[in-house]
């Protein structure tokens, strides 16, 4: 199981601060987008508009997942 | 310097630590929490940010004030946790030899990290309700 990290909205949607996900072997970005999508139907929107974090690095869809990354859902930010 | 923390923000140490002998200028830029947005009233806002990510982009941002401008020294602190109408969320210090370069340094630097660090608030108002802010314009990497 991959865990994608979850915050701010995306987390208060989910209602937990993570969430496990079962991906195919050779997972990319996209599968891990796809798997929220079924996961949290809820997300579907904000998702659509969040960036995905591969160890800390904004990741484009075809980005391949490895065992051991860390994976982040990054909604649109609102620091300062 | 980059640092996150939940303690209020000691400007005044962070201004010192950027002052430099061969710099003429420190500018000093500090985000407050305001209590009106439009007509829309705030009582406090709740900040979090995802760690180890915020402190790699603060980082980033620091790299790039160093590559476009002589800087002596650029200090970047953001806090986080309830911070209530007034309070300091972010301070960003920078030196330079003359001022045109440590306004805009500044001014850069508090822009990359409205874009591109991951920390998000939550907007709470008077009425007990809440809204985290994600800003509908897409966000830089």
């Amino acid at each position: 199981m991959t865990v994608v990290y979850l915050f701010a909205a995306a987390r208060d949607i989910a209602g937990a601060d993570r969430v496990e996900l079962a991906l195919p072997a050779n997972a990319t970005v996209a599968d891990v987008r796809a798997g929220l999508n079924a996961a949290i139907p809820a997300l579907a929107s904000l998702l659509a508009r969040s960036a995905i974090a591969v160890n800390c690095d904004i990741a484009d869809d075809n980005r391949t997942i490895s065992l051991g990354d860390e994976i982040a859902v990054i909604p649109p930010v609102s620091g300062g | 310097m980059i640092s996150l923390t939940t303690d209020a923000i000691d400007y005044t140490a962070l201004t010192e630590s950027v002052r430099d002998p061969h710099c003429g200028a420190v500018t000093l830029f500090l985000g407050t929490v305001r209590d009106l947005t439009g007509d829309v009233v705030t009582t406090h806002l709740d900040y979090e940010a995802y760690a180890p990510m915020a402190e790699k982009q603060l980082a980033a941002v620091e790299a790039e004030v160093r590559q476009q401008w002589p800087v002596g020294g650029v200090a970047i602190v953001h806090r986080l946790g309830r911070l209530h109408v007034n309070d300091i969320s972010v301070a960003i210090a920078v030196s330079c030899p003359h001022r045109d370069q440590s306004f805009a340094a500044c001014r850069y630097a508090i822009d990359r990290v409205k874009a591109i660090v991951p920390i998000w608030k939550k907007d709470n108002a008077p009425d007990g309700t809440s809204d985290w802010i994600h800003p509908t314009e897409t966000h830089a990497s």
